[in-house]
Formats: structure tokens, sequence, C-alpha cells
């Protein structure tokens, strides 16, 4: 484009008058104005008029020189007017307009030519003529150069637009070559096929996957890879993609490799669309799962079975558990064998846990063979517990059966690496209607009357009792009420005399525990001291009852280097504890009370095969100067050999032994006599011998003449709250026997 | 949008496309006769339309004459279509010869053309990206190489933005384009707006939907948004012929019979 600056000065000899000039000028205003608008021109008005300006200056120059070729000024001044971007139709017919509309003189470019004779005939008709021609160059001009730049601008934009599309052709090309890679890379299977299920590509991850040749999979449709195990949803969801109706589809298919053997796979198929939406292709996408499907049996096989058995675990149980009362008909039966063995501790213990899984392991397999035939299934629920479900049972007696045949296979001799090993278990039995009974209840029964098994003996079946439950329940709830009862106080201590047989003076005084439940009343230890050692709450209630029976008795006794003691009962388990000794102190220290004024009762059962450890702790006490007696004596071994190890100062008879001797008349009978001869075996090891359950007084003198020391029953007086003992009768004669009373008193607490 | 970025964009000469439509309106014959017969209804239903886009062409002119006389040398035309007449490096140079332009395009003709014209021009490059993704047009090894992101530029948005509807966030897009501006810089922005003729709107929006880049009207106070963080200079956001007019006595018709907004603002 030519700026206007650079148009050549609108010059001839003579010219430029200001006059003429301005007529150039008002002139051009015109044009510009005309023009205005009629196509985009990248410049201000005032600068379109001073182009303008200049184009009618070379207009009016050429009038003026009769030796200018018009036509050629024309032409150009046409295609100044294109290069300056008037390239509408209408900017030529408006500048046609404007220049049409004038005649030469009007710019000034007639008066000279009528001056100048040199010209011929001149005059106004031949300048008018000569106006035309340039007018009429200017069209020729402006068309022409429209002619040129639009095909220019053509050939230009059309250039542009294929270099466009090569450019989008390589990109396409690249992306394409992109596209082949991932497909061939992929090592995920990629089949393309039409809508009619012919197969038109496969990559090579899909032929490895199963195994034919890419022609083969060209030649078959996809129907050809139905697979018999095919669910009929797969192909119905075909269709409904290949109708059109779905986008995608997404499952886990099987399909059969070139050896006919399956393979698990995720199977993706998707419908390919062209750009207006019709669908065009198939697309799949094939994943080879059937490791991962293995893996994921395997984690399901382990989520639900032991490892170290492959019995089905407690949660398996429960589930087959479940199900079986939820799709159980009315009126079905269940029952459960529920076993662990006998002292498998021990032999882990003893043999180590290598031996003990191994012990496990082939009574599992035992199990297993003995109930597999059965359609039965064996779970292990933990450590050496396993259940035996029997769904549609008949009865008790056919789970009866079936427990003895497991109490028998377990029991056949094992053999662990080099040693012969002999196992018994125990089997709680329990079989209802499942209409009357929860899984977790049948399941908790089974448990208690395993419990039960062992209790009574073990190497036994015990079969559920709904009453014997009930009771059970309430030692339950005992047993876990008692830790709060403690805390509340709700323990009471009671107290009964024991008293000489020769003068009925008092020989001491026994504490006995009482509960006062809050719903059940006043309950006697033999509820609870058994529960409260299973439990492990014998410790704590055990030295509470200590320190209550030692203040109570230094409030009646002062503290004595002699005299009536208060006598407690020890459970077997407070034996075993190591604390006892110090308990026993603390009492001690924190009454006032010597030792000599306290006896430790202790069962016989609790001393046979004294261990170790109890043996010390008799012996400490004993060293303390507490005395120890042996409680219910003739209710176990009634051994009074092995009692002569022991630190012992008196011995209980038990209260059969009275119940079991004879009225008045038979004094020589057998019992008597074997009565007679304990008494006198129990004084040649220097104990005292007291008689429990003393009733009347034949039996008191049946005793005396045995020569039995003291007794203790009804006859000489019930166990009695602390508040309706006042005071012992004949605790003033003590008082006048001993004396010491009053000097020891100031050892007592304050 | 959805295309992902290395799949090849589609040359379809079968559709009209706004560049070359534009063209046509400036009186260029860099367009096809699809783009012609668009063009040819959209005067037919309007008749304005021609002397609206050379109001939107001539502000361009002005507005970066202004920006260079503020002394900007860096020009980013984004959406410039196919510069032939008027186009913003001859005017940038007219002001100083060292000044640089890098024009951007989504349509791949208007690319491949603009490089043909500003083969052999060193300070001028030439872009195909998409002004909904800054990130990858600022980072783009050309723009870079041509422009220094340090020193104050000109982001032209000439008659572009009204092709980014509403779902593409043309607010977000513009806010990241700031960001990475120099203070100093400066937004030259034009777009179309319904509210001078509400009745023309309609039909026209309609023409462009068969385009590849459908059209958005927007409200100035719509349009004032996109000034977010930028200063507008006088006269503020006006009618196409309003702003800094050659002559203020004939831009005074009708200005709102351009239906465009235009304005520019310099970043604070």
């Amino acid at each position: 484009m030519r700026s206007p600056e650079e148009e050549p000065p609108a010059s001839t000899g003579g010219t430029g008058a200001a006059g003429d000039d301005g007529e150039v000028q008002r002139l051009a205003m015109v044009w510009a104005g005309a023009v205005a608008g009629t196509s985009y021109v990248p410049l201000p008005q005032g600068e379109v008029e001073q182009l303008l300006v200049g184009l009618l200056r070379r207009m009016k120059a050429v009038l003026l020189d009769a030796s200018g070729c018009a036509r050629t000024v024309g032409m150009e001044v046409g295609a100044a007017l294109i290069d300056a971007h008037f390239t509408n139709p209408r900017s030529l017919s408006r500048t046609l307009d404007v220049l049409l509309g004038e005649c030469p003189a009007t710019i000034g470019a007639s008066s000279p030519m009528d001056a100048d004779g040199n010209h011929g005939a001149g005059g106004p008709r031949m300048a008018e003529r000569r106006w035309k021609e340039l007018v009429a160059a200017v069209a020729e001009g402006f068309s022409s150069a429209l002619q040129e730049r639009a095909l220019r601008e053509q050939e230009d934009i059309l250039a542009a637009a294929a270099q466009a599309r090569e450019q989008a052709r390589q990109e396409l090309h690249v992306s394409e070559e992109r596209f082949r890679a991932v497909f061939e890379g992929a090592t995920i299977g990629i089949g393309i096929g039409d809508l009619d299920g012919r197969i038109l590509d496969v990559n090579p991850a899909l032929v490895r996957l199963l195994g034919y040749p890419l022609e083969e999979f060209r030649r078959r449709s996809v129907n050809e890879f139905m697979h018999p195990a095919d669910v009929e949803r797969v192909w119905q969801l075909y269709d409904e993609l290949i109708r059109g109706e779905r986008d995608h589809f997404q499952l886990e298919k099987q399909f059969q490799r070139f050896n006919g053997e399956s393979v698990w796979t995720n199977l993706t198929v998707s419908l390919l669309r062209d750009r207006e939406g019709l669908p065009r292709y198939q697309l799949a996408l094939i994943h080879d799962v059937t490791a991962l499907r293995e893996l994921r049996r395997q984690l399901e096989f382990e989520a639900h079975h032991d490892s170290l058995t492959g019995l089905a675990n407690r949660k398996m149980f429960l589930t087959q558990l479940d199900d079986l009362f939820a799709t159980a008909a009315a009126g079905t039966r269940a029952g459960l064998c529920f076993l662990d063995l006998d002292g498998f501790k021990a032999v882990n213990d003893t043999l180590g846990h290598e031996v003990g899984d191994h012990l496990l392991v082939m009574v599992a397999r035992r199990l297993e063979s003995l109930v597999g035939d059965r359609g039965l299934s064996v779970a292990r629920l933990g450590g050496d517990e396993f259940v035996v479900l029997v769904p549609g049972s008949s009865g008790s007696t056919e789970l009866i059966a079936l427990a003895e045949e497991i109490l028998a296979v377990v029991a056949r001799p094992l053999r662990l690496g080099s040693r012969q090993v002999l196992v018994t278990a125990s089997v709680g039995v329990v079989e209802r209607s499942i209409a009357e009974i929860t899984p977790a209840e049948l399941l908790r029964a089974a448990d208690m009357t395993l419990y039960w098994a062992k209790a009574d003996g073990k190497s036994q079946w015990a079969l559920f009792e709904p009453e014997r439950d009930a009771q059970e329940l309430t030692r339950y709830s005992l047993s876990s009420a008692l830790p709060a009862a403690l805390v509340r106080q709700d323990l009471l201590v009671h107290y009964q005399p024991l008293r000489r047989l020769v003068d009925g003076s008092l020989h001491g005084v026994e504490a006995l525990v009482r509960w006062n439940h809050p719903r059940l009343g006043l309950l006697g230890p033999e509820n609870f001291i058994t529960l409260a050692e299973q439990s492990g709450s014998i410790v704590a209630l055990g030295r509470h009852v200590l320190q209550v029976a030692c203040r109570q008795a230094f409030a009646w006794f002062g503290a004595r280097s002699s005299g009536p003691f208060v006598s407690v009962n020890l459970a077997t388990r407070q034996l075993r504890e190591e604390s006892l000794v110090e308990d026993v102190r603390q009492a001690l220290s924190n009454s006032g009370l010597r030792p000599q004024q306290l006896q430790l009762e202790i069962t016989e059962s609790a001393v046979i095969g004294t261990d170790p450890l109890t043996g010390r702790t008799l012996q400490a006490l004993a060293d303390m100067g507490v005395r120890l007696a042996i409680d219910d004596f003739g209710t176990g071994y009634s051994n009074l050999i092995y009692l002569r190890r022991l630190p012992l100062d008196e011995l209980k008879l038990d209260g059969t032994f009275l119940r079991e001797l004879p009225g008045e008349g038979g004094v020589d009978s057998l019992d008597v006599q074997l009565l007679a001869s304990l008494i006198s075996l129990a004084h040649l090891l220097n104990l005292t011998v007291i008689a429990e359950g003393v009733e009347t007084q034949a039996q008191v003198d049946l005793l005396l003449s045995l020569g039995c020391d003291a007794g203790q029953g009804t006859f000489f007086g019930a166990a009695r709250p602390p508040e309706g003992i006042s005071a012992f009768d004949d605790l003033d004669d003590l008082d006048a026997a001993d004396g010491s009373a009053e000097a020891d008193a100031g050892t007592g607490p304050s | 949008m959805e295309r992902p970025s290395w799949a090849p964009a589609e040359v379809d000469l079968t559709r009209p496309s706004a560049a070359r439509v534009y063209d046509f309106y400036l009186g260029g014959s860099h367009n096809l006769e699809v783009d012609r017969r668009m063009a040819r209804e959209a005067i037919e239903l309007w008749p304005d339309l021609p002397a609206i886009m050379q109001s939107n062409r001539a502000f361009m002119r002005r507005a970066v004459r202004y920006v260079a006389e503020q002394g900007i040398t860096q020009f980013l035309d984004i959406g410039s279509g196919i510069p032939t007449v008027g186009n913003v490096h001859e005017a940038a140079q007219q002001a100083d010869p060292r000044a640089r332009v890098v024009y951007v395009d989504n349509d791949p003709v208007a690319v491949a053309h603009s490089r043909a014209i500003l083969g052999g021009d060193e300070r001028t490059a030439v872009i195909q990206a998409d002004l909904r993704q800054p990130e990858a047009l600022f980072e783009h090894p050309s723009l870079t190489a041509t422009l220094d992101l340090d020193q104050p530029l000109a982001v032209l948005m000439v008659a572009v933005l009204h092709f980014v509807p509403d779902e593409d966030d043309p607010n977000g897009a513009v806010e990241k384009i700031r960001a990475r501006l120099a203070g100093g810089s400066y937004l030259v922005l034009s777009h179309a707006s319904a509210e001078g003729r509400p009745e023309k709107a309609g039909s026209h929006r309609q023409l462009y939907r068969r385009t590849a880049t459908p059209m958005t009207m927007r409200s100035r106070t719509e349009l004032e948004n996109f000034f977010d963080g930028f200063e507008l200079v006088e006269p503020g956001l006006v009618w196409l012929p309003l702003w800094r007019p050659d002559d203020p006595a004939a831009a005074e018709q009708q200005p709102e019979r351009t239906t465009g907004y235009a304005g520019v603002g310099r970043k604070r």
C-alpha cells in the first residue's frame, strides 16, 4: 500500500493556484464522504481525504498535460483505491458518481487548456472528453486491481487452507502413528469390529491372550466368541449396544482360547459413533483377569478359612449359621457339637507351639474325615475350639451319637514326630428347633455346655439343659456383679463361735463371708466363692475379709499372745497368690491383732500335691506365728500322712463325720473307731482337733469321749453378724486367766 | 475443548469460519463461498453489519496507536483472525519499528494464512492456540521467544470473547492471562452486546451456530468484569465508535447501532 506521502506532488508549471487547489480539497472531501464505509480502510478520515487529494491532483495534472496519457493515470488512480482497500464495488460506483458529476473546470483543469492553443482543437468539449476518458480509466483500473487482488487473496486463502489441511493431515498421521503404537504396544487386548459383528482389527495383546492368529480373528464374527458359561445378560447387553441403546458395558466374561481352555477376562465394549452421532464401530477392551480372580478367590478363602487347618473360620461358621437360620423351613432343627481339647495348653507349654499346631491340624483332619462324608462341615473357632454344625438334625440322640464319635476319633493315639500322644476332648452338645432359638443363642448354649462337660470332668460330652443354663446364668451374673459388690460394701462378715468341748469355753470364732445381694438377699459363700475364684475377684474379696475379721477380732479380744483367735477361710486360689503373706501381714498390722490370734483355714484339696510356692507360703505364714488349720477334713483324700510335712496347728473334721455316725446305740461301730483313730493320729501330729456341724449334746459327749478338743455348730451357736454379739460372755474369764490384755492393748491401731 | 492436545485439529472447509466472514465484512477476498453465503444472509437480516465490523477494526487501529503512544512495544493479539487489512503489526510498527507482535488464533486456516503473510518478519510470530487454555498459550515457545513477559505488553482481545460461551469460563481465562502480565500492561477489548440492537441479536447468534465458534452476547456489566484488575483508561467502556474517535463529530451518530462495546484497561 502506498501512503499518500509518496504520491508525486501534483504540480505542473503555473498551476496550483490556491483557488484551484481549494476546489481539489473540496472535491476530495465530497469523494471521501461518498466512499466512506463502503469498505474497511485502515486510515482516519483525514488521511483518506489526503489520499484522495493526491489522486485528484494527478488527474488534474494529466488533464493539463496533453502529452500525458489520461488512461494510464486513470488506471493508476483506480488501482490506488484498491490499494487503500476501497475494495467494495460500491466504492467504485460512489467514486464514479462523484467524479462524473463534476466538470473538469471545477478542479481548475479546463481554463489552462483553453489558454494553451498548442493543444489543437481544445476547448471545453475536448477537456470534457479527456475527463471522461480519465474517469473511465479509473473504473478500469479499479476493476482490474480488484480482480487482481481478489484472485491473489483467493489464492492465498486456498493456499492457507491447503496448508492447514496438510498440517492437519501430518498431525493426523502422527496421531495415527501414536494410536497405532498404543494399539500395538498395549498390554490390554483391543479389538475393533463393525456393527455387523465382523472383527476388523485386533492388537497383538489380544492375539496373545486368545492364541488365534490375526487372520482367524478377521474371519470370525463377534458371536463366535460366545462362551458356554456366558450368562444371558452378556449378549443382551451386546445387542443393546449394537442397537445404539447403550454406549458401553463392562463385565467379566470367559473366552475360549485356541487350545480349548478358558480364560477369564474383564471385558469392556464401547460403541464408537461418527461425528453425526451415528453408531459406526464397536471397540472391545479385553483384560486377562484369571490371575486376579484366582487371587480374589484365594483372599476370599483366606478371609473365611483358618490358615492353620484350612477349616472354615469363625466368620464363615457364623455366616453359615445365619444362612441356615435365614433360609430354613419352619420346624427345622439344628444341632452343634462344640468341642475343645483337654489340656491343650499343657501340650503347647510342654511340647511347644509347633507340636500344638501339628496336633490341631491332625485333629482337624480327623474331624473333617469323620463328618465330611455326611455332608457336614467343621469349623475352627479359634485356639483348640472346633464346632460341627448339623443342619436339619432329628434330635439330641443324633447329636449325642455324633459327639461320641468325635470323642472317639480325637482320643485315637496321635503320633507327633517321634512321640505318641493321647489327647481327649470335651464336647458340648446342643440341639434345638431353630424356631425357638437364635444363632447367637445356639452358639452360646453350645459354649456353655462345653464348659459343663469340662467342669464335670472332661473327656466327655454334656447335653445342654435349659434349667441348668438358667442357674449358670445366675452364677454368671453374680460373678460379674461381685467386684461392684465389694466396692459397695455389700459383702459382710459373720462370726460363728468355736468352743472347747471340755468346758465350753471360747476356742475361737470363725469369720464367714456373706453377700447382701440387693435382689437375691443374703447369699452364703457356697453361692459365690467358687465364682470369685474363677473370675479372680477372690483375691480382693479375701483381702477384704481378712482386714475386716482382724479388725473385729481386735475389737473383741485386743492383742493377746494366746486365747481365742479369729479363723478366716482361704480359697485355694488365694494360696497361689504371692501377695497372700503380705496381705496377712497388712491385715494384722492394720488391726493390731497378734499373729497367734489369727487362724487361716485351708482345704485339703488346696494343699494336696502342694506346689513349691504354696509350700513356701504356708511356711512363711507359720513362721509369722499365724495358726493354720485344715478345713473340711474328710471330704477329700483324708490322708493324714502328707499333712505331716505341713506346719499345721489344727484339723477341722467335716460335718459329714458326725452325720454318718449311728445313733446312741452303736458307739462301738467301725465308723466311731475310725474317727477315734483319726483324732488320736492328729494328736500324734500335735494338731488340735475340732469337729464341725455339732448339733446335739450327745454329739458333744461322743466327741469328748473320743478325745476331740473343740466343736463348732448350731449347738454352740450359728454364725451371726458382729452387731449381734456385743461381747462373748466368757471373755472376762479369759482375761482373768491370761491377764495380758491390758498390757498389749496399746499396740493396736489408734 | 474435548479434543486432547495431541489430537489434530480438524480443517473443515464446509463450515463458515468467523475469521473469514470477518474478512469478507472488511472487504477482503480471503474467504470461501460458504463464508460469503453466511455473511450475505447476515447482512440481509442486518445491513449494519459491515459497518459494525469496520467500526470494530477501526477501534483496534486506534487502540493500538493509543497504547503504542503509551510506550508499549509488545502486542499479543488473541483471536487475530486473518490479519490482512489494517493488522496490528503494521499499525504498531508504524508507531515504533521495533514493535513485536504475536498473533494467536485457533482457526487453523487463519493461522496458516497468517504464517504465509508474516513468514519473513522476525518481530512477529503466529501461534495456533486457544484462549481458553492460557497456560498453554503463555508457555508456547514462539510466544516466549518473541515477547518479554517481564515487560508490559498489550493484550488484544478484539471481538473474540463473544465466541467463548459462559460454560467455558471466559472470565477465568482473562484472569489467568492478567496474572501473567507485568504491571503497566494493557488489555484492549471489544465485545458484541445485544444491548444496542436487542431485536437483531437473536437471529445473528443463530447464524453463528453454523461456525465452530457460536456467539455469546454480553451486557456492559458483564464486560466490566473482564477488566477486574485493570484500570479503564478514558473514556472507559463505551460503544465502539466512541472510543477516542478520530473525528468526534462524525462518531456521535447512533453509536449504539454498532452493538459493540470497547475499552482499554491498564494493569495496576
